[in-house]
């Protein structure tokens, strides 16, 4: 649900990176959160349990800059992953307007990617949306584990599994290593602002 | 879903939250939609409260205790309010997608305060009904 704000010319849309448990949501956002941090004014709030997992959220705000006049202002929030917090991700949920789904690229987490795509298709329909109609990017994440040889899933059977009905644009990324960060995030800040310009008109 | 507020709606919300609100003492005070967007906000210009960290951390808290409530049998809990030793927040739901959030200090008591806050509501929810808000 984002918010035109007439008066001060500005936009605020919110994004979502989706999931399933440790597979680099947070990390995603630390990342991003490094770059930026010397140019906002804001930090970045983590509600996490003493095991260092994401309990509630992280949420991350940020400009970024100018669209056709309009101050764009980006709210970045990730949801537990953990198949146990499915209420408090339904709730970060509330009002999305674009999806990042970082999928785990080991090879034992594949059935984990499924499910957690799964339910956020479950989720998405609580709010009446559509996982096909929202904005929504993939991002293969932990690619940097190949070099220290854990298997990890081939492209293709990611695409297959994850991607053959969405048809969404994919990246293989590292977040922690920030390979492949910076895309993920412009490119769904960019179909985000198309989706929402598309709907203002 | 997008909605958009346009400069006399936004101009008439800050005129309530002034004179409702903000001119009987309170600190800080800011509208918000449960998705965590600021809608509003007005300040005394002695605190400098990170407004969308509080926000986004006021919607989920909001949420988080509404659905609390549905756990335990009940539609929603009437008072939502947090305590401190300098400073206290109150949490009010405006119609069914927004959240008027004020935080005060020793000087005001909470039932004057309840009281203005449903005043203010009232008048919110009339000029937000007139827009295209969801």
């Amino acid at each position: 649900m984002a918010f035109v704000n007439l008066k001060k010319k500005e936009i605020q849309a919110k994004v979502v990176y989706y999931g399933p448990g440790r597979g680099g949501k947070t990390t995603n956002l630390e990342y991003i959160y490094n770059k930026v941090k010397s140019r906002i004014k804001t930090e970045m709030v983590t509600i996490k349990t003493h095991g260092d997992r994401t309990l509630f959220f992280d949420f991350l705000p940020f400009n970024v800059g100018k669209i056709r006049g309009y101050d764009v202002k980006i709210q970045l929030y990730t949801v537990p992953g953990q198949v146990k917090y499915d209420a408090t991700r339904r709730l970060v949920l509330r009002g999305v307007d674009g999806i990042v789904f970082v999928a785990d690229s080991m090879a034992v987490r594949r059935e984990k990617n499924i499910l957690s795509l799964r339910n956020l298709q479950k989720n998405l329909a609580t709010f009446r949306k559509s996982i096909f109609k929202i904005p929504i990017v993939l991002q293969y994440n932990k690619k940097d584990l190949a070099e220290q040889g854990i298997p990890l899933l081939p492209l293709q059977t990611l695409e297959k599994d994850l991607n053959s009905q969405l048809k969404a644009p994919s990246f293989e990324a590292s977040a922690l290593t920030g390979m492949n960060v910076v895309p993920t995030m412009k490119k769904i800040v960019s179909m985000t602002m198309a989706s929402l310009l598309m709907e203002l008109k | 879903m997008t909605y958009m507020l346009d400069q006399e709606q936004l101009d008439a919300i800050e005129d309530v939250l002034l004179q409702d609100l903000f001119d009987v003492g309170v600190n800080c005070i800011f509208l918000i939609d449960m998705a965590g967007n600021v809608i509003a906000n007005l300040d005394n210009g002695e605190i400098k409260h990170d407004i969308y960290s509080l926000a986004a951390l006021a919607a989920g808290n909001f949420a988080a205790v509404s659905t609390m409530a549905k756990i335990v049998g009940e539609d929603e809990f009437s008072l939502l309010f947090h305590k401190g030793e300098k400073e206290s927040i109150h949490f009010s739901k405006v119609l069914t997608d927004f959240l008027l959030i004020t935080i005060f200090g020793k000087g005001i008591s909470l039932g004057f305060l309840r009281l203005k806050v449903a005043e203010a509501a009232e008048k919110i929810k009339k000029i937000l009904e007139s827009s295209c808000a969801p």
